[in-house]
């Protein structure tokens, strides 16, 4: 079973939703309702899985509805119609108490502009989620001053939020939301706020955390480099449609539509494809000129490498971790993996 | 529905209306021997015609004399509890060796205003000059002071939990916002008077006219400040699953102090404003006066105690404002800036 199931949910912000989801089930578009209507369509027939463990990554531009979505997993947002299931529960039978405890114990969440309490100390901001939960002063300052080192912001837990930058608040957003140790972590744009260079610090931190700890993570983000870095899946949305589901290198090798194909179409490949996506294996191999050999690791990044092969004009071996061939990669095959046409061929093969 | 729901509404004010115009018709001494005179002579298209009159002053008096004769004993009651509490306060103080209290005002405002020393030498030199004014007055402003603090604990009793629920509530914000538009602008002797009938001569009526008069301020900055609060910050509380108390104790109020204690500053304010306008139906204190100065076309007089009132809002202004910035700069950080 998934952790997290989406299963049709529509959301029509207005007056009266429940009058205007039939015309949205009947496929009008949000223009269309937003003309007639008055009603802002916000997710339409929205359905994905997201399974234990996994970093699922939401993307979208502005009013996409990636927002709403991830408030729809812990219920700040109701949805029209359609289930929220999390560990098995639908979200929509629990009760007011219910929802509480739901919320204090099973997930937790990141903000755009941070959500920080200005009126308390980092410490205090930290462990909010353990002060709602009814922890004590000493047991719960214990947990924060972990979590607070963990992101290293050692020796700030007693300055308040507007003593520090928007970087370091970030991370207290994080702490925050790691203290309550739970399960899943929703991040609504988490990074978005920040400037570039303490955006990729920060990713790599949670890439980091999220090696060791494995949660469940939901992110939002409208930049399709921070989702390729961090999502193991991606859902892309448009328009509160989700328009492809996939892994990184699907959605680059695939895209389902026109507006995916924009989305990827500036994207550095050498960045996000594997080795082993592009190799022959071994069986295919009789072709290839195997005098001049780099030798490759298969899960390196294109452009890892490829200064070294293109210096030395060879192919590659692609090797596992324990040194086995598994495949090769030729000049021919690089340089179209690493070009436009590449996809379009695929696109056909298809 | 909600179409159905709006034309609803409508059809219900225009029965309202036309029942209102029948029972004006059928009421008035003035109407005409049938109706069907209407529509032969149109004169009464003329000038307002007498019949069209809203019998509604025999309905408000009788409403009045009823409110007097069957609840009379819970006004009596009010009275007494609020008389009682005046009694003790203004003698207690009054008792007091005038250099006691003035030191006791001074030190209250040193750590009220967590001990600035240029306010507390501003509210020192006020003090003093209350009763150097004129040595009359410092009994009388004792007076003034402890009406005035006993409509101020009225209003905050009652402003700040109807301004939470305002702003929690959009129903309760839609049906008591006209009444606090009525509270604001209905002119004060139609409140002073009544007040008189209800609770007699004295103190009483000038506390309940400050309430009227000064609560709106303190529930419409309560209901905005708890508004104001970031949504973003809300959504946090929510998230990490505050439940209603902790997310007002914990985040809202806190974060909506600094507006609260601004309407707590206007509340003092207009409560000064209006216990000498009290005066008039016999409250004592400063306020009577500038009716007694005025009265004897003494100007001197009656400029020497507006500038005592004048002394005893600096105080009272001073002394609220201060606590406000203190609480600020608490909940706020932002030292060494003046707000």
């Amino acid at each position: 079973m998934s952790k997290i199931e989406i299963k049709n949910v529509y959301k029509i912000f207005g007056d009266q939703p429940s009058k205007v989801l039939p015309m949205v089930q009947e496929g009008a578009t949000k223009e269309e309702i937003l003309e007639k209507t008055g009603h802002t369509v916000g997710l339409d027939n929205v359905s994905l899985s997201i399974e234990e463990g996994e970093t699922f990554v939401c993307m979208g531009l502005s009013g996409s509805g990636k927002s709403t979505l991830i408030r729809h997993i812990n219920r700040l947002i109701d949805p029209t119609s359609g289930v929220v299931s999390v560990e098995g529960t639908n979200v929509m039978d629990l009760d007011q108490k219910k929802l509480i405890e739901f919320r204090r114990h099973k997930m937790s969440m990141v903000f755009q502009r941070f959500g920080l309490f200005p009126h308390k100390t980092v410490l205090e901001n930290v462990g909010y989620g353990l002060e709602v939960q009814g922890q004590k002063p000493d047991e719960r300052n214990k947990t924060a001053m972990e979590k607070i080192e963990a992101v290293g912001l050692t020796g700030f837990e007693h300055q308040y939020p507007n003593q520090l930058s928007g970087g370091m608040q970030q991370r207290v957003g994080l702490a925050r939301a790691l203290a309550t140790n739970t399960d899943i972590m929703l991040m609504d744009e988490a990074f978005s706020a920040l400037d570039p260079l303490i955006r990729s610090d920060m990713q790599k931190q949670l890439i980091d955390l999220q090696s060791e700890l494995k949660k469940t993570i939901v992110f939002i983000t409208h930049d399709l480099d921070e989702s390729l870095r961090l999502g193991d899946h991606i859902g892309i949305l448009n328009g509160g449609r989700l328009v492809q589901v996939g892994t990184p290198i699907e959605i680059i090798m695939n895209p389902a539509d026109d507006y995916v194909e924009a989305f990827v179409k500036d994207v550095n490949r050498a960045k996000v494809i594997k080795a082993k996506i592009i190799m022959s294996p071994v069986s295919s191999s009789n072709g290839v000129d195997k005098t001049n050999l780099v030798k490759v690791q298969e899960d390196q990044f294109l452009d890892e490498f490829l200064p070294k092969v293109v210096c030395s004009n060879a192919n590659c071996e692609v090797v596992d971790k324990n040194g086995n061939v598994k495949g090769y990669i030729t000049q021919k095959e690089l340089s179209k993996a690493l070009t436009k046409e590449h996809m379009a061929n695929a696109k056909k093969s298809k | 529905m909600g179409k159905y729901k709006k034309h609803i509404l409508y059809s219900l004010y225009l029965v309202a209306f036309v029942a209102m115009v029948v029972v004006a018709y059928t009421s008035s001494k003035y109407r005409p021997e049938s109706v069907s005179v209407l529509f032969t002579d149109f004169s009464w298209l003329g000038n307002w015609p007498k019949w069209l009159d809203l019998p509604l002053m025999p309905f408000l008096n009788e409403g009045f004399d009823k409110l007097i004769k069957e609840y009379g004993m819970f006004f009596e009651g009010i009275n007494n509890f609020l008389l009682g509490l005046y009694t003790q306060m203004k003698n207690f103080m009054v008792g007091l060796p005038w250099p006691l209290l003035m030191i006791s005002v001074i030190a209250l405002c040193y750590f009220v205003s967590g001990r600035n020393m240029g306010t507390t030498i501003m509210v020192a030199f006020c003090v003093f000059f209350l009763g150097f004014l004129s040595p009359r007055y410092w009994d009388k402003c004792i007076m003034t002071t402890c009406i005035v603090v006993i409509g101020m604990l009225l209003c905050l009793i009652i402003g700040i939990p109807v301004g939470i629920m305002m702003a929690r509530n959009k129903k309760v914000r839609n049906a008591i916002l006209p009444v606090l538009d009525l509270m604001q602008t209905i002119p004060s002797f139609c409140y002073l008077i009544p007040g008189i009938l209800l609770f007699g001569l004295g103190a009483v009526p000038a506390i309940f006219a400050i309430f009227v008069y000064a609560v709106p301020p303190l529930i419409r900055l309560t209901d905005l400040g708890i508004r104001l609060v970031d949504k973003e910050v809300i959504e946090a509380a929510e998230a990490f699953g505050a439940n209603k108390k902790q997310k007002l104790w914990g985040v809202q109020l806190p974060l909506a102090l600094p507006n609260i204690m601004q309407g707590v500053n206007q509340c003092t304010m207009m409560s000064l404003a209006m216990v000498v306008i009290a005066s008039m139906i016999g409250t004592r204190g400063i306020g009577d006066e500038v009716l007694l100065g005025l009265q004897q076309l003494n100007v001197g007089m009656a400029t020497e105690a507006g500038i005592a009132i004048v002394l005893l809002a600096i105080i009272f202004d001073r002394i609220t404002q201060s606590y406000g910035e203190k609480i600020q700069e608490r909940t706020h950080h932002k030292k060494n800036i003046k707000l």
